[in-house]
């Protein structure tokens, strides 16, 4: 492969079970951008026992798949991985260069762009070609949308969460290429995973349930958020939370949705005393019902929604949990 | 003795941080007078440094890149326990992207001897890209771990850290000298004492510029940046909300009937 011909690449990783499904969602992206560009999409793959792995990014659209056998442990050590792609990155010569945000891509990412001296944009929520065949990277910020260019620099590197963008459709016709590529050997990083402790994961509950209710800072306290997540338990929905939430220590990490959250794709959303800042509101896929509960008429949040009600959430939410038990008294005698 | 750089970054109070909004008509910022206070997860890599403090011997180093009131949150470090302050300070710094900010940050701690850890918030509130903890690692031939939630060991020179990961935590085995950037979970930051702002008033806060870094302008702030903003576009909405009307029962009882009709029943 000539270099330049190669203009989109992207870094897979391996999941729980085979490819990871934010690897298949970069391959899809990659290869819309290198449509726009006329170009080749190339996966690079590091990790061990990898066989089966290639087949499906070339079918989510891949050209080309790098693979590099090595220990797992090893290749999730940006110390070990970052040179390996550095060196993949020096060859091919990439324009765009896209990489998950997973706890493995978030060390790898920036330790390749300061080593290639180039831009790296934080969780894109969107990436388009523009007229001068440069990469708009769309982070939501301050109230709005910024896009970020990368101008002189390359290549452009950008991660991206899962659920940002859709999973591909997997064409089995598609035809690709499969290069391993050589590992140095006998090294040994100062940084280590020991091990990785499985948790239950209400997140991955969350990312795939089909009602979401989420509370935002107007919960006002720890007590207002407790009701919250008992309105989601009595409606059987995903219980969600915005930053200042998280940040006040009422939720988890793990329910935070938005851009540096999760990504979620419910069909009902409820916001609770949320204000609509779009750092959280990127988060929503494209709900087909979204109600919103705020004190404040004039809130952002009712220009984003479908049905809204202004009342204080401390006193709308517990009227709201009483109605709600009292009819599935009637309907379950 | 452990010597321990925290990097704290000056960022607009984040209650009132959600007035600045992109203007539709000019696509800009309009620039508040909104005071700077420390990055709120920055609190939690200085808090980090003082138990370490207590614990052995340290010598901590809080050292920060910005405009002159930025030195206000240098002058918190030290009333807090922090032994020097540092602050970055240069029109020449002005604009830098994160790259920009891990070079310039990097090269101000290669100054210091015998740097043991560096320790910063994994993001920072308001451009939170994560990357310059990791980027400086880089830049330092240091190894980084990123998003640590607790040390379980933190005698000799292998530490044992514990750090998010999607699916659960990561156990990591990390050898120092070394950078970790850390999240919320992993303490609670003390508050300041008169005692604490007392003793502050003693020690130094040095301020260098990119001639004390031996850096040219041009490495440094928007010039020294890959990337940079092209555009800010104000959110557009698709949706307009129907608001439910009438006393508190009968908001309920509306949006019963709109829960039944989505099938929430």
């Amino acid at each position: 492969m000539v270099a330049g011909e190669m203009a989109v690449m992207f870094v897979a990783e391996p999941g729980a079970q085979g490819i990871a499904r934010i690897s298949l969602q970069l391959a899809g992206k990659a290869r819309q951008l290198a449509n726009r560009l006329g170009s080749k999409v190339g996966a690079i793959l590091l990790g061990n026992g990898l066989s089966t792995c290639p087949g499906p990014l070339i079918e989510a659209g891949a050209d080309l798949v790098l693979l590099g056998e090595m220990d797992e442990c090893l290749a999730s050590q940006a110390e070990i991985s970052a040179p390996v792609i550095v060196d993949i990155v020096q060859r091919y010569r990439p324009e765009i260069l896209l990489v998950g945000s997973t706890a493995r891509g978030r060390e790898l990412a920036p330790r390749v762009a300061a080593k290639l001296e180039t831009g790296l944009t934080a969780h894109c929520t969107g990436l388009a070609i523009n007229q001068a065949g440069c990469l708009e990277q769309y982070i939501p910020a301050y109230g709005g949308m910024m896009t970020i260019l990368c101008p002189d620099r390359r290549p452009q590197m950008a991660t991206v969460a899962e659920g940002v963008f859709p999973n591909p459709t997997q064409d089995a016709s598609r035809m690709g290429q499969v290069i391993p590529i050589d590992i140095p050997t006998g090294l040994e990083p100062r940084a280590q995973t020991m091990e990785i402790v499985l948790e239950k994961g209400e997140g991955k509950v969350l990312e795939a349930a089909p009602f979401i209710v989420a509370g935002g800072a107007g919960v006002g306290d720890l007590d207002g958020w407790l009701e919250v997540a008992e309105l989601a338990s009595l409606l059987d929905a995903g219980l969600g939370s915005t930053r200042p939430v998280v940040d006040a220590g009422w939720a988890d990490f793990d329910t935070m949705i938005g851009q540096s959250g999760k990504f979620v794709n419910p069909e009902l959303y409820i916001g609770i005393g949320v204000s609509g800042d779009l750092q959280h509101m990127v988060g929503l896929a494209s709900p087909r019902l979204m109600i919103a509960i705020n004190n404040e008429p004039k809130s952002r949040i009712f220009s984003q929604v479908d049905i809204g009600v202004v009342e204080d959430c401390r006193t709308f939410v517990p009227a709201l949990m009483k109605a709600i038990e009292e009819r599935k008294k009637d309907n379950w005698p | 003795m452990l010597n321990i750089v925290v990097c704290v970054k000056a960022v607009p109070d984040p209650k009132a941080a959600d007035r600045l909004k992109i203007d539709a008509l000019t696509r800009a910022v309009p620039r508040l007078d909104i005071p700077l206070v420390i990055n709120s997860l920055d609190a939690h890599a200085l808090e980090l440094a003082l138990q370490l403090k207590r614990k052995y011997t340290a010598h901590i180093t809080a050292i920060s890149m910005g405009p002159p009131p930025a030195g206000n949150i240098l002058r918190e470090c030290l009333a807090l326990g922090a032994d020097q302050g540092i602050l970055l300070c240069d029109p020449a710094f002005a604009g830098s992207d994160a790259f920009a900010t891990a070079f310039t940050l990097s090269r101000a701690i290669t100054r210091l001897d015998g740097v043991d850890l560096v320790l910063c918030g994994m993001a920072s509130s308001d451009s939170a890209t994560e990357w310059v903890g990791p980027e400086m690692a880089a830049m330092l031939d240091l190894p980084a771990v990123t998003r640590v939630s607790e040390v379980l060991k933190d005698d000799g020179e292998e530490w044992v850290v514990k750090a998010e990961h999607e699916l659960g935590y990561r156990l990591v085995r990390v050898r120092l000298p070394a950078v970790l950037t850390v999240t919320r979970a992993l303490n609670t930051p003390t508050a300041l004492s008169f005692s604490g702002i007392l003793k502050a008033r003693s020690k130094p806060i040095v301020e260098w510029n990119h001639a004390t870094l031996a850096l040219p302008a041009e490495a440094v702030g928007s010039a020294g940046s890959p990337t940079r903003v092209s555009d800010l576009a104000a959110h557009e909405s698709h949706r307009q909300a129907q608001m439910l009307e009438g006393s508190l029962q009968e908001k309920v009882d509306q949006l019963l009937q709109v829960l039944e009709k989505a099938g929430v029943f």
